[in-house]
């Protein structure tokens, strides 16, 4: 019962994640929305679902799918967004600090 | 309670799918396809536990190996065909 609602908010953050990158007006925002809360919330569906299956060949699937999850996705994510920074030309805004300018990243 | 789950799941694809077809940009295409990947992960351990059957679980594992790699993959794609 209690993994079956983990499982729950798990899958509410995915929608959340989804609803961010249909309504956020701007790449890196939208990158932000699926790195963040999609991350936490494929975690809280695997540990869930970890919690509600009681064979140990089931258990020890999901704690090693949620793992890779969690040490593989963020540094995707951040290559993801290096890579558009330096490829797409987005145009910069004056009101915001563009810390990539300057540095290796930022000489396009 | 994994019905609602199923449910939640479904309508976040079908989001993703429709931020697929719009993105104006390659990286939005690939974060949309990223979060596919991400439903599926999730209606697949729902499945487990509403069947209380874990036979699709190492395809869960693969799932989660075989998705950060090719977003990295198009990643070094895009930063490559800068100049």
């Amino acid at each position: 019962m209690i993994g079956k609602l983990v499982m729950l908010v798990g899958a509410l953050l995915v929608l959340l994640a989804a609803i961010g990158v249909i309504r956020f007006d701007d790449v890196f925002a939208r990158m932000h929305a699926l790195a963040k809360g999609s991350t936490l919330g494929v975690v809280l569906l695997l540990a869930g679902a970890a919690i509600s299956l009681h064979h140990a060949n089931d258990t020890t699937s999901l704690v090693l799918a949620a793992v890779i999850q969690l040490l593989a996705s963020p540094p995707a994510s951040n290559l993801l967004s290096r890579a558009t920074y330096l490829a797409e030309h987005i145009p910069r805004r004056l009101d915001v600090t563009d810390e990539g300018r300057g540095t290796d990243a930022g000489d396009s | 309670m994994t019905d609602v789950t199923f449910v939640i799941l479904t309508v976040a694809a079908i989001l993703f799918t429709v931020r697929l077809c719009v993105g104006p940009t390659l990286a939005d295409r690939v974060i949309a396809l990223n979060g596919i990947v991400l439903a599926g992960m999730g209606a697949i351990a729902t499945q487990a536990v509403a069947t209380d059957n874990g036979d699709f679980l190492p395809a869960l594992v693969a799932i989660a190996l075989v998705g950060p790699i090719s977003t990295g993959m198009i990643a070094r794609y895009l930063e490559r065909n800068r100049e």
